[in-house]
């Protein structure tokens, strides 16, 4: 096995479609809650070959998406310092921020990278001793690990010419947000699988208890993104709410205790800004504050108003679920992937980019639109 | 962004005086190394996932059979059924 293309069968794909038209009997409304299983599911075109019934919404998983305007903007104040060269991963370069992105800010002269991994930064840092070396940290549990790891690398080496301006947000406190809010008519959940391959099954079954909703952990192909679909309506047709675990070739109950041993030596839970959402209790990691030398945010004197979001955008409704992107006015007018008003259109793994990039034929889109 | 991939362990070396294992892993034609900090149990020729250049997890070859074992279940069940 080579733990890929199997999932991508289309013979196993038209299977399981198959099995889903069998059991399905009335219209259920189920959250991904992963970018990357957005992404995954408009780009192999399995929104437009599910049931009609079966209604999938998409929910708050980018970490681009959610970092908010103003993290933005320190980033591209830090890159516009002589000293620095910023880092981060592709997908933060061309965020809009309030004045530029990273990108223009490059274009102008700052120094920015694209790194594949936080712990290339490090490596940078040690090559680059004159200079300081700032890795603009975004993620959930999945990334947050790696992060963690790079500052325990620059310590193990002595290295004191990096820093990370963290963005990190957590999914369970997301997942409640949504629930919470009164326009929800979510019923079922696929829990974002990397994520739990960190952190585990236990944070998930609190909120099947509190909401009775199903929720399954899924991975990331079509055959994977299917079988938890199908997990998924099996318990509302029989009105049943579980935990259920779809991505167990990889998520082990107990996630990965080592990943969290690491996270715990440099971060510490706090509450964060969700761009589009607002602020959500207790969603975040912060650095420790014993390891303020790698904190970005205390290392540098970064003093910036704080801006105002494009009133046009209602990425705050499409994170939710409670819109999709083509019922925002804007969609496909004045914002496109290469003019973006927000930031589900620029990340591939966004609600907006993804409908934007993948619904490129008319009946696509109109298959899409019509769900 | 949470995009992780399985690929193979074929080597392992220690960094920064014995403390830290990395791997080079083979996605298909591709080799990167990835750090093995999460995953000490790994031994070269097991999946790993990798993310952003760590790999968090092993991937359980029993359990990946489940989901193609699941599908033929259900599939089976329901030719038992008489209005399939
Ligand atoms: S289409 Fe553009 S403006 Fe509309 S919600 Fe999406 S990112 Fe915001």
């Amino acid at each position: 096995m080579k733990y890929i293309t199997e999932y991508r069968n289309p013979e196993w794909v038209e299977k399981y479609i198959h099995k889903l038209n069998q059991i399905t009997t009335q219209t259920w409304t189920i959250m991904e809650v992963c970018g990357g299983q957005t992404h995954s599911l408009v780009k192999n075109g399995l929104l437009s070959m599910l049931p009609q019934k079966v209604q999938m919404v998409h929910g708050p998983g980018c970490p681009v998406c959610v970092t908010p305007l103003h993290l933005i903007d320190k980033a591209v104040y830090l890159a516009q310092q002589p000293n620095v060269i910023l880092c981060s991963f592709g997908d933060m370069l061309r965020v809009p921020g309030s004045q530029k992105s990273l990108l223009e800010a490059k274009a102008q002269g700052a120094e920015v990278r694209i790194l594949y991994s936080p712990l290339e930064a490090v490596q940078l840092a040690k090559e680059n001793p004159q200079k300081e070396v700032v890795f603009f940290a975004v993620g959930f549990e999945t990334t947050a690990p790696a992060n963690a790891l790079s500052v325990l690398h620059a310590q193990r080496q002595g290295i004191t010419n990096y820093s990370i301006l963290a963005s990190h947000v957590l999914v369970p406190p997301a997942m409640e947000a949504v629930m919470q809010d009164e326009t929800a008519t979510i019923q079922g959940f696929l829990a974002a699988g990397h994520v739990c391959t960190i952190m585990g099954l236990s944070e998930y079954e609190p909120i099947v208890q509190r909401y009775q909703i199903p929720i399954v952990v899924t991975g990331f192909e079509p055959v994977d993104l299917l079988e938890g679909i199908y997990k998924v309506v099996q318990q509302l047709e029989q009105g049943k709410a579980h935990l259920e675990n779809q991505y167990s070739r990889v998520v082990k109950p107990e996630g990965n205790p080592e990943a969290r041993k690491i996270m715990a030596q440099v971060f510490e839970i706090c509450d964060r800004e969700w761009r589009g959402i607002g602020t959500i209790p207790k969603s975040g990691y912060a650095l420790r504050p014993e390891l303020a030398l790698y904190d970005a945010d205390q290392k540098f004197e970064i003093t910036l108003e704080k801006a105002q979001e494009s009133s046009e955008c209602i990425a705050g409704q499409v994170l939710k679920g409670i819109k999709k992107p083509h019922q925002c006015s804007q969609f496909g007018k004045k914002c496109t992937p290469i003019t973006p008003l927000g930031a589900p259109m620029v990340s591939s793994e966004g609600a907006c980019a993804a409908y934007y990039h993948f619904a490129q034929t008319k009946e696509e889109t109109e298959s899409i639109i019509t769900q | 962004m949470c995009l992780a991939i399985p690929g193979k362990i074929i080597s392992i070396e220690k960094q920064f005086n014995d403390t830290t294992r990395m791997a080079k892993v083979q996605f298909g034609g591709i080799i990167k190394e990835a750090s093995l900090e999460m995953v000490p149990a790994a031994k070269i020729n097991d999946y790993v996932l990798v993310h952003v250049g760590v790999a968090i997890s092993i991937v359980d070859e029993q359990e990946a059979k489940k989901t193609f074992q699941y599908l033929a279940e259900i599939g089976e069940l329901d030719e038992l059924m008489p209005e399939n």
